[in-house]
């Protein structure tokens, strides 16, 4: 199975994204958001990073990117979009997702060590986890705090569509502690923590983050 | 109740990579018009009553002193009729 | 002033130029026109004397730093030395590493968030210069008391523009040091050291050969950042009276710097440069120079093409300017198809501006009128080298000895236990680190706060290095000699804690003002400590970056000499981190304790300096190494001893495992007793925690090597006890944590 691992300028965490989907058993493609071309793939990763040096809004001006267009109109039809970190605020600016990603609460970059607790295993990328199982993966940004509007809220959590919430102390100021959500159909997730930084043990807290990705292959085969 | 805006904006010799980035991407989004951007801040700030001089000139010396950083931005304070 | 051109300024010998206030003393500009034959114009007296200041020509520091040279150890692994951008080390494999430290001080005093940010760009762009991936950072910083106001403004500040800067370049952070006193007060350190690799056949050269050969600038557009930053901001002390009045300062753009990263990348891939080099301080008047010198001598460049940000620049501003995120390469004419197709892929801004020719002197013109014409080693390396007094200063001979009183029992050893790891030297720095990733490019094996920051190189063979970089500003304050020699000795002793083998070193010299015979003394001292000690481990020196002038008024800093050490280990999954990872392993001090508390924290902590500096046991420390790097079988964990002494190690040892252990110091066995047992900052010694099946390998490890082995306590638990005081963790973690977030919010 190929999964397309989109670079943007200022896209920091493709080679590692690249890595995790190598881990999981898939071929990752590398995808330049300057072309339309989607090469073919099953799936697609927008990493993480500073595209555009974060610069106007998170993701804003990398939303409008060719590659974008493409994965809009794939997306609508079920295709698979895992967007990480930086790849959310593109997925929330390009409205794949509801919602916006703001300055954390403190106003400070947070690179740490996040216990998550999964809530939604049905998706196509979180369906390898059991339900409320918790999972320790980074976390590292200056702009997550999730933020929308009380109807969206509300149709989020009555429709099951937060997929993961931080425990403990919410670290960034997020709405109902949300670290993750998806669209209505689950085939496009945003992720404000990192699990392609949690593949295994010598460079990451722990491999928990690589069931993102096998769960990926799950869906694909089953289906 | 009346309003002071301060509007914070880099200097014109300092680089502003911000602007520059997004007068980068309009033309790619087919907006022709700009020959350059450059972003800046703006504070709106309420206060009780019509803004008296002696307010005024408190503002002013908390935007010289604290919103704006004077190392590398230049300000400006109106009120806002 | 109209165009200054070389005819003008031949027909007008009286014309009276500005050379002081550019920094140039009256005898450096007669050696100018000496050089030239005529006075010079406008803008080749910009380039001397941006070129000739202490910050690019190192003229006070020259005579002395020429020892790394004369003392060099006999090394395979140096594959580039000093000179170039940065040094370039073998690591095996195929792999060569290049790193460097460089100094960001005054600047960052100025506007700490784009000073520190705009420190990190630099050393990026030495780095990529190179050839080679940039693949991590860290940041020695030094700042002033840790509760004076204008520490609460600049620390956050260079923080921030650290993390601002590295985070949006993809460069995982890994280590560094922050340090407070008060000699830093108006004059804060930030110093950056990045590292990079790339493949032996990548490495690059920053010459200009091939007449013919074109130059092209790319990268950001010019403005007037830092006109005479490096001159004037590094050159002269400057008066912080009246804020309204501070010079300008370079803004960065880590965008920008992060795409010209990749953009670079692939021309080097495609082998498309002959020749490449960064614009740092002196810009251009820098980058054609130093190309040229490094060349055949002849290029021909026409200022009028270098793209402008700010139109009204005039010749003279455009060579001083320091506009961040610029690179200047020298390519074939055959070439330049591809190199520009790249620069476009990657939106980045590329200009022919000249080219390389068969003389031997570089001519600049603006539309067409020339407005330098010089021998361009004259102005990159034929600078003044001065031979400044020294004197050995007279505070040596007024330190008193450490007197303290003595912690021994359980209510005073936990009271001081609790004091010095709260005490901002030692507590947590995590408010500071998790403003900085260290995820980024998954191949973070260990970042602070372990002993040193280690690296995966080769995700197949599990090569990798480590970094550490340390000083001991307050030894080489009572004893610059050995105060130097003792901080790379403990980055050493990092290194191989953690693994790996030390290949060699790099350094930045922090000191005050070179024209106090004080301050040179202590720097010349220093130098002869660093490559007397660097020729006795055989370790090479690649590189340094020397910064002067560090200090407010009269008062200088610290003299600060920050070593870091590379060093490599074969296979990263063998490393050794500072936690243990459960309870029940037995607790050995490696080395001696001794009852030597100068420059110690603990005697800080009580207002107190200490006269004599320890002696550097270079044997002990070379077996030391020896045993920690076989032993590394044994450790379940292993964690270097030096600020704050046992009590900080063992502290943070239980605090990063999250599991307590009971300690047993035998007094009796150290002089000194407790106090000295637990705050003395003896260098040469090591925790280590091993199962008790490995006790008898490291006993006959330790024996054949030498080094005395105490056991001293064993983990387990909620709690750090000591000789009968106990500390629950929580109360410990308490202490530790709080200090950051208290002190800057």
């Amino acid at each position: 199975m190929r999964v397309g691992v989109v670079t943007f300028p200022g896209t920091l965490d493709d080679r590692d994204a690249a890595r995790a989907v190598e881990y999981a058993g898939a071929e990752p493609v590398s995808l330049w958001h300057g072309s339309d071309d989607l090469k073919h793939v099953d799936a697609v990763v927008l990493p993480g990073g500073f595209s555009y040096g974060d610069y106007l809004r998170c993701g804003a001006i990398s939303a409008k990117a060719p590659i974008m267009k493409s994965i809009i109109v794939a997306a609508e039809h079920g295709f698979p979009v895992l967007g990480i970190c930086n790849g959310f605020q593109v997925l929330a600016e390009a409205h794949l997702l509801p919602g916006a990603l703001t300055r954390n609460a403190d106003m400070h970059f947070l690179c740490t060590d996040q216990t998550l607790k999964i809530e939604n295993n049905s998706t196509m990328w979180t369906n390898g986890f059991t339900l409320g199982q918790e999972i320790l993966i980074p976390m590292k940004n200056a702009e997550g705090n999730f933020n929308c509007d009380d109807a969206t809220l509300h149709e989020l959590e009555s429709e099951g569509r937060v997929i993961a919430r931080y425990v403990g102390v919410n670290p960034n100021g997020s709405r109902d502690a949300i670290a993750g959500i998806t669209n209505k159909r689950g085939n496009v997730v945003g992720l404000m923590p990192h699990p392609e930084h949690a593949i295994d043990l010598l460079t990451g807290p722990s491999k928990d983050g690589l069931t993102f990705f096998t769960s990926l292959l799950h869906s694909m085969i089953a289906g | 109740m009346g309003k002071i805006i301060v509007e914070v904006m880099l200097k014109p010799e300092i680089l502003d990579p911000q602007g520059q980035a997004v007068g980068k991407a309009l033309p790619r989004l087919g907006f022709t018009f700009a020959q350059s951007v450059r972003q800046g801040k703006r504070f709106e700030i309420e206060v009780a009553g019509d803004p008296t001089p002696a307010m005024l000139a408190d503002v002013e010396k908390a935007a010289e002193e604290f919103l704006a950083n004077t190392v590398i931005e230049s300000f400006v304070v109106k009120v806002e009729k | 002033m109209a165009l200054d051109t070389v005819t003008n300024a031949s027909a007008t010998p009286d014309f009276v130029l500005p050379f002081e206030q550019l920094g140039l003393k009256a005898d450096e500009f007669e050696k100018i026109k000496t050089i030239l034959g005529r006075r010079p114009t406008g803008s080749e007296l910009a380039m001397y004397s941006v070129m000739w200041s202490e910050h690019c020509s190192y003229k006070s520091s020259k005579i002395h730093l020429k020892q790394f040279g004369e003392k060099a150890p006999n090394s395979d692994a140096l594959l580039v030395g000093i000179g170039e951008n940065a040094g370039v080390v073998d690591i095996g494999q195929g792999y060569a590493v290049t790193f460097k430290a460089e100094s960001h001080n005054h600047p960052s005093f100025v506007e700490p968030y784009q000073g520190a940010a705009t420190g990190i760009g630099g050393i990026v762009r030495d780095i990529l210069t190179m050839g080679a991936r940039p693949i991590a950072v860290m940041d020695p910083l030094r700042f002033g008391a840790a509760d004076a106001p204008d520490t609460k403004r600049v620390l956050p500040g260079v923080v921030a523009g650290i993390g601002g800067y590295g985070n949006c370049l993809g460069l995982p952070n890994i280590g560094g040091e922050i340090v407070f006193d008060e000699t830093y007060a108006g004059n804060p350190l930030v110093n950056a050291l990045c590292v990079g690799v790339m493949r032996h056949e990548d490495i690059k050269l920053a010459q200009a050969h091939g007449a013919g050969n074109l130059v092209v600038l790319f990268g950001a557009k010019t403005g007037g950042d830092g006109i005479g930053g490096a001159s004037i901001l590094a050159s002269e002390t400057f008066n912080t009276s009246k804020p309204t009045k501070r010079p300008a300062v370079q803004v960065g753009d880590p965008f920008a710097e992060k795409v010209l990263i990749e953009c670079s990348l692939e021309i080097f891939a495609e082998d498309l440069v002959v020749g490449i080099q960064d614009l740092g301080a002196a810009g251009i008047s820098c980058a054609t120079s130093e190309l040229a010198s490094a060349g055949t001598g002849g290029m021909n460049v026409q200022l009028e093409k270098v793209p402008l940000r700010d139109p009204s620049l005039s010749p003279e501003e455009i060579l001083m300017s320091e506009s961040q995120e610029r690179m200047c390469a020298i390519i074939e004419p055959s070439k330049l198809g591809r190199f520009m197709a790249i620069c476009k892929k990657w939106d980045v801004t590329a200009t022919v501006i000249g080219e390389v020719t068969s003389g031997d002197r570089l001519h600049i013109t603006f539309n067409g009128e020339l407005i330098v014409d010089v021998p361009p080693r004259t102005v990159a390396h034929d600078g003044p080298v001065l031979t400044r007094p020294m004197s050995r200063p007279e505070y040596l001979d007024t330190l008193k000895a450490v007197t303290l009183e003595k912690v021994e029992t359980p209510e005073a050893i936990k009271a001081a236990v609790l004091k010095l790891i709260a005490a901002p030297n030692i507590a947590d720095k995590s408010w500071v680190t998790k403003q900085y990733d260290k995820y980024v490019q998954g191949n973070s094996i260990l970042a602070q706060p372990e002993d040193s920051g280690m690296i995966r190189i080769d995700e197949q063979t599990h090569l990798g290095i480590a970094i550490s970089t340390d000083a001991n500003a307050r030894l080489s304050f009572v004893d610059p000699y050995n105060g130097v020699k003792l901080a790379l000795l403990e980055s050493c002793r990092n290194i191989a804690t953690s693994g790996a083998k030390p290949l060699a070193i790099t350094n930045c010299l922090n000191f005050g003002s070179p024209e106090d015979p004080g301050v040179m003394w202590t720097f010349a001292e220093t130098v002869r400590g660093l490559a007397d000690i660097c020729l006795e481990m055989g370790l090479p020196v690649t590189g340094g970056n020397v910064s002067f002038y560090n200090q407010t008024g009269k008062v200088a800093i610290l003299p600060t000499p920050v070593i870091g050490v590379l060093g490599v280990i074969q296979d990263v999954r063998t490393r050794t981190s500072m936690s243990f990872i459960e309870a029940g392993l037995e607790l050995f001090q490696l080395g001696n304790t001794d009852d030597n508390f100068t420059g110690s924290e603990w005697a800080h902590l009580h207002g107190q300096m200490g006269d004599q500096a320890p002696t550097p046991d270079i044997d002990h420390e070379t077996r030391l190494v020896k045993l920690l790097l076989e032993g590394q079988k044994y450790f379940a964990a292993a964690h270097d001893i030096s600020n704050g002494g046992f009590a900080a190690t063992i502290s943070e040892m239980v605090l990063k495992s999250n599991i307590g252990a009971t300690i047993d110091l035998p007094a009796q066995f150290i002089p000194g007793g407790v106090t000295a047992g637990l705050f003395a900052e003896t260098p040469g010694r090591v925790v280590v925690a091993v199962k008790s099946s490995d006790v008898a390998g490291l006993t006959s490890l330790a024996e054949s090597h030498k080094i005395a082995l105490h056991k001293v306590g064993i983990t387990g638990g909620d709690a750090l006890a000591i000789n009968g005081a106990s500390i629950p963790l929580t109360q410990l973690r308490a202490a530790f944590t709080e200090t950051f977030p208290k002190l800057f919010g």
